[in-house]
Parts: C-alpha cells; sequence; structure tokens
C-alpha cells in the first residue's frame, strides 16, 4: 500500500499554477526523489503533503489520512526540513535539538547521537546563529530525525553543502532510508537522485514527466555513450575516422567521441594505447530531463 | 496542552541570555524611575518657595525663632536692599516673589506667569499677616483651623511615581514580548517549523504568558527594591494586591502584542506600533505624571484604557492604602481586555507569511 497517494493535486499562487494535476504515490521504505528545476513545483508539492498548504484540488492521503486541516496526530510520524532553516533563538545546537525531541515527547538522549552523525559534535554547546549556513541545514536536517518519524521530508538538503559535506549528508540519509523509514527529497542534482532515490520522479511546470528507477529512465533513453580524452591522445581525423565526422568535438583540451558503439571504439583506443586520462560516460538523469523537456535541467 | 514545557524552558533560556532584551524591559524603565524619583525626591528645598525681602521687613526680622523656623520650612528667604533688583528677579521667575514692608504696611510683588507659585505665596503671606495681626491684637484666635493629610504621613513623589512606572514597564514589557516573539518566529520560519510538531496553539500562548508574568514579577521585585532602598519608598498594607493585579495586566498587555504581532510583517513594523499603543498610553494614563489635576476629559479617557485602570489599581493598593477590594474593578476591566484581544489575536493569528 501507498504511505502516500495524490491525487490531481492543483495549486495556483495567483496567477502563477505551481503545481498542475499531480499524480504521485511513494511506497512504505522508499527513497523517493522528486527532480527537477528551480520553480517546477517541488517545494509547493512537498508542503502540500506536509499539510502546511492547502491545495486548490486534489486529494492527499499520507499513511491514510489527510494533512490538511493541520493533523497533529499525522505530525507525529513525519520528520519534515526545509530550506529556510529556523531555531529557536539563543539557544545552542544541543539545546535546539532537546526542545524538538521534548516537543515531540521523545527520548533527549538522541540529540547527542544525532550532532555526531550528522558532524556536529564538536559544535553541540555553539550558539545555533554561529554556525555556517551548511551547519545549520545539518542541525535541521537532524531535528527532523529527533523524534524517529516513520518518514521524512527533506527539501533540497544538500543546496548549502560543500561537496564533502555533501558526501557525508548522503551516507547519513542512506542510513535514514537503511532503518526502514520512507525518505522523499527534493533536489536538481542529478548525481544525488541518482546515487540516493530508488525511484526519482522528474517534474518540470508542476506536472510529473516520468516516474522510475533512475536506471530505467537513463535505460529508456537510448542514449549514446560518450567517450572522453586528452586531445593530445589521439589526432583529430583518427578519432573521425573511428566514429564519423560529426560525432567528435574538441574543447578545452579534451576530445569528446559520441558513439552508439562503444565497444569497438573503446578497443581501437587500447590498441593505439591511448587510454590514459580517459573517460567514459552513458546517459545521466540529465540527459533524461533534457530528453523530457527539451531544455537543460540548471538552466 | 503538548509542548508547554518544551517551549517554556526555550523561552527562559532565551530570556536569560538576551541582554538587549534585559536592557529595554528592566534597565531602561528603572532609568526613568531613578529620573522621576531624583527629581522629585531631591531634598525639600527643591519644594520650598523662593522669596526675596527687600531691605527691613520687621515681619519676619522681629518674629520669634520658633514662628521664623516654621516659615523656613516653606519659604526660602533671602535679602537684597534695592526694590528693582527684587522686582527683576520676580519677573525672571528667579523668585516667586518680593516682599517689602512701609510702616503697616506689607507689599508682595509677584508674577502672573506662574500662576501656582503666585497662587502659594499669595496664600502663604496672607496668613502670615493675619497671623501677625492676631498676635498683635493679643486676643486668642477664635477659630483654628487643623490640617491633616489623607493619606501615609510619609506619601512623597516617590510614592505616585512608582506604581505608575511599574504599569508602564510591565505594559511595555509584556506588548513588545508578545509582539516582537509572534514577528520574530513567523519570519524565521519556526512557526512553521513548530506547525509541522505536535504543539497546540494554546500551548504556544501559554508558554509565552509564562515568560511574560516571570518579566512582570522580576519588574516589580526590581522597582520596589530600588524604590525602597534608593527613594525611601513606603508600601501601604495591601500592597500585595498589587500582584494579581499585575499579572492580570501583563496579559491584558501581552494580548494586545499578540494582536499587534499578528499584523506586523516585520519586527520594526511591530516595535513602531507597540511604541504607537504603549506610549501615547502611558501618557494619557497617568503613568508618568498623575492625572489629579488633569482636565475631566483626560480622566475619562484614562477610564477606557487597560493601563488607566492598572494604574489606578496599582497606586490604590500600593501607596493609597485602600483595601484589596479596589483592585477589583481593574482586575475585572484587564480580564475583559484580555478576552477581547486574545479572541482578535486568535482570529488575526497566521502560521507564516
Amino acid at each position: 500500500m501507498s504511505v502516500i497517494d495524490v491525487q490531481g493535486l492543483t495549486k495556483h499562487y495567483g496567477e502563477v499554477r505551481a503545481v498542475d494535476g499531480l499524480d504521485l504515490q511513494v511506497e512504505a521504505g522508499e527513497f523517493f526523489g522528486v527532480l527537477g528545476p528551480n520553480g517546477a513545483g517541488k517545494t509547493t508539492t512537498l508542503e502540500c503533503i506536509e499539510g502546511i498548504r492547502q491545495p486548490d484540488s486534489g486529494t492527499i492521503s499520507v499513511f491514510g489520512e489527510s494533512p490538511w486541516p493541520r493533523n497533529t496526530g499525522l505530525v507525529r510520524r513525519i520528520g519534515v526540513q526545509h530550506q529556510a532553516t529556523a531555531f529557536f533563538e539563543m539557544l545552542t545546537a544541543r539545546e535546539q535539538l532537546e526542545v524538538f525531541a521534548d516537543l515531540y515527547a521523545a527520548p533527549r538522549a538522541r540529540a547527542g547521537a544525532l550532532l555526531e552523525e550528522v558532524g556536529l559534535g564538536d559544535f553541540a554547546n555553539h550558539q545555533t546563529k554561529k554556525l555556517s549556513g551548511g551547519q545549520q541545514q545539518r542541525l535541521s536536517i537532524a531535528a527532523a530525525l529527533v523524534h524517529e518519524p516513520e518518514m521524512v521530508f527533506l527539501d533540497e538538503p544538500s543546496a548549502a553543502l560543500d561537496p564533502q559535506a555533501r558526501r557525508n549528508l548522503w551516507d547519513l540519509l542512506k542510513g535514514v532510508n537503511g532503518d526502514g523509514r520512507t525518505v522523499v527529497l527534493t533536489t536538481h542534482y542529478m548525481d544525488e537522485a541518482e546515487y540516493l532515490c530508488d525511484r526519482v520522479a522528474i517534474i518540470d511546470h508542476g506536472k510529473i514527466l516520468a516516474v522510475d528507477t533512475p536506471a530505467n529512465l537513463v535505460r529508456g533513453l537510448d542514449a549514446p555513450t560518450r567517450i572522453t580524452l586528452p586531445d593530445t591522445a589521439i589526432g583529430r581525423e583518427d578519432a573521425e575516422r573511428l566514429v564519423g565526422g560529426e560525432a567528435v568535438s574538441v574543447d578545452n583540451g579534451s576530445l569528446t567521441m559520441t558513439t552508439r558503439d562503444p565497444a569497438p571504439v573503446l578497443v581501437a583506443l587500447a590498441e593505439r594505447d591511448a587510454l590514459t586520462g580517459l573517460q567514459v560516460r552513458g546517459a545521466t538523469l540529465e540527459d533524461v530531463f533534457l530528453n523530457l523537456t527539451g531544455r537543460e535541467l540548471r538552466a | 496542552m503538548t509542548g508547554f514545557r518544551a517551549l517554556a524552558a526555550a523561552q527562559l533560556k532565551a530570556f536569560t541570555r538576551d541582554r538587549m532584551l534585559i536592557f529595554w524591559t528592566i534597565l531602561f524603565p528603572l532609568m526613568f524611575l531613578v529620573l522621576f524619583g531624583g527629581i522629585f525626591t531631591g531634598g525639600d528645598s527643591a519644594n520650598r518657595v523662593k522669596v526675596t525681602q527687600v531691605g527691613q521687613v520687621a515681619l519676619f526680622d522681629q518674629m520669634p525663632p520658633a514662628a521664623r523656623a516654621e516659615i523656613d520650612k516653606v519659604i526660602e528667604l533671602d535679602r537684597v536692599d534695592d526694590l528693582g533688583t527684587a522686582m527683576d528677579r520676580v519677573r525672571k521667575g528667579e523668585r516667586a516673589g518680593a516682599i517689602a514692608m512701609q510702616g503697616g504696611t506689607v507689599t508682595l510683588y509677584y508674577s502672573a506667569a506662574d500662576q501656582v507659585k503666585a497662587g502659594i505665596v499669595r496664600g502663604t503671606f496672607d496668613s502670615i499677616v493675619n497671623g501677625a495681626n492676631i498676635a498683635i491684637s493679643g486676643q486668642p484666635p477664635a477659630l483654628t483651623l487643623k490640617a491633616e493629610q489623607v493619606e501615609d504621613r510619609s506619601l512623597k513623589a516617590i510614592q505616585y511615581v512608582t506604581p505608575g512606572l511599574l504599569a508602564w514597564a510591565v505594559s511595555m514589557g509584556a506588548v513588545f514580548g508578545g509582539a516582537l516573539t509572534l514577528v520574530m518566529w513567523r519570519k524565521s520560519g519556526l512557526l512553521r517549523r513548530l506547525r509541522l510538531s505536535p504543539v497546540s496553539t494554546s500551548a504556544l500562548v501559554l508558554s509565552r504568558s509564562l515568560i511574560t508574568i516571570i518579566l512582570a514579577l522580576l519588574q516589580l521585585v526590581i522597582f520596589l527594591g530600588v524604590g525602597m532602598l534608593a527613594f525611601g519608598l513606603r508600601l501601604s498594607g495591601s500592597w500585595w494586591a498589587a500582584v494579581p493585579l499585575l499579572i492580570l495586566g501583563s496579559l491584558a498587555f501581552q494580548a494586545i502584542g499578540l494582536v499587534v504581532g499578528a499584523v506586523s510583517k516585520t519586527e520594526e513594523a511591530a516595535s513602531g506600533m507597540a511604541n504607537l499603543v504603549v506610549m501615547p498610553m502611558a501618557f494619557l494614563s497617568g503613568s508618568f505624571i498623575p492625572l489629579d489635576s488633569a482636565p475631566d476629559w483626560l480622566r475619562t479617557v484614562s477610564n477606557f484604557l487597560p493601563m488607566g485602570h492598572l494604574n489606578k489599581g496599582m497606586s490604590a493598593v500600593m501607596v493609597r492604602g485602600e483595601g484589596p477590594a479596589a483592585i477589583l474593578v481593574p482586575s475585572l476591566v484587564l480580564i475583559g481586555f484580555t478576552v477581547v484581544f486574545s479572541l482578535l489575536a486568535a482570529r488575526l493569528f497566521r502560521w507564516e507569511e
């Protein structure tokens, strides 16, 4: 049974149609990604499901209940991290988590362990306002987990993080999902969705364009493979002989060959002993998005 | 009432750590008490009327020392020999009057610019001259006037000033606390986050109320402490009745603050509007200047203001020596304001912008 079932969700802000007849099902224990560019309607969809926005039309059920109007029974079972972090003034990182634990009548003991998990162990006694943006983001995620919710909503959790912190966060989120929790995540990072999500919904202009596992989405694309190597490794004419003229491009010291049949090309490159610095890249969700919408995701 | 204790504890911690808050809610109003207390109780000499005598004035010069000492309590006398200089001083307001005597005629020169001082010197010298006439006649007076003050004999300016300033300080703390907390929490997104936790709205309001009451009691203790130790404030018998009255007052003003917070989008707007509510009300309610000599319309206006009732009740039990029953009407009025503004705040309340 789906733990989240959204049917025909519509939400307008004035003239702008943020969400436009959206259907969505999330299964128990799933790591579900909502992927789309800024302004696609990801956040609005999430907020409607969480119960802090009233849909104009459509039905939403979370654990079989309606989240609107405010359902205090339901909010105990979900944990939420928003893009804008919000804390009590004048409290330390640990105190914030303890207050949130108290609000849910959950044990405070979890606060310390969670701070370690999100990498804030050394900052437990720091005033929240003195933490960096990324640290506040991680504290906000910890605050969403402190009452051990069955379902967690994360709205662009890695937005303010540096690459290393993103990696750590991914490990943390894998663990959160591994404990059997359902996780719903919005992101506009392809790699994040590919790495974390069991299924991904690609959304644009408030509509769902495709829902599937990242692998299926990419496979369905039947996209060519790109082989990139330093332009000193192989001459341009040589490369054009291998894959055909239009399929070769040289850019900034790199030469890229695009082909639907990579095996013979790789063999030929191996024969020329030109494998140093070689990169082979198949299609990504980026290409899926490009294919579905005709434009770049980050544009 | 899920979340009450957690929210109260969080706000209490924040309150004790916020130095600006402590300054604005406690030290700032206390400065006014010190200022007003200092001005109005700066020794009795400030209240004596200054009069210059011109040359010889037998009325004073030949007075028995005991009678002279009595007069020195109300009049500070100095002497010049030239009438012109003396009149000049009166004209400039440096002296309340100048007194000259020629034969049996005592002449008092006064300025009409200050009606109050003019009245005082005229009345005083009228009675001095009458007293001297009676003494000269050698007859015992047929009628004597004995004046008794109705309040505690110790009544000084600090007595009037303390209840009003305390009421103002408590009102200000409650309005600002209610309004700014609401705006800050809404603006930062904390309210939206709390909306997704099981806290009840009553826990939100009541946890804030607890902080408001604690602040009011803290203000009471500090004001009474400074008033009594530094300025000789003396409380009358039922002063303890001011405690429940002050708590009701703080809740009424918190409710007003919550309405202000509900309609304000930014902290700046909220504190502007809170000032707009509190400052004129403090003047109209006699928090700074007693309304005893105010025009009737002003006293009528103060009857419609919560701070007017709070002031009245506070000074009744704290310094005017009235019994605890004196807080009954003010209490009911404050409860009424609390109910009305709480309902209004509940209607206007928004979890987010």
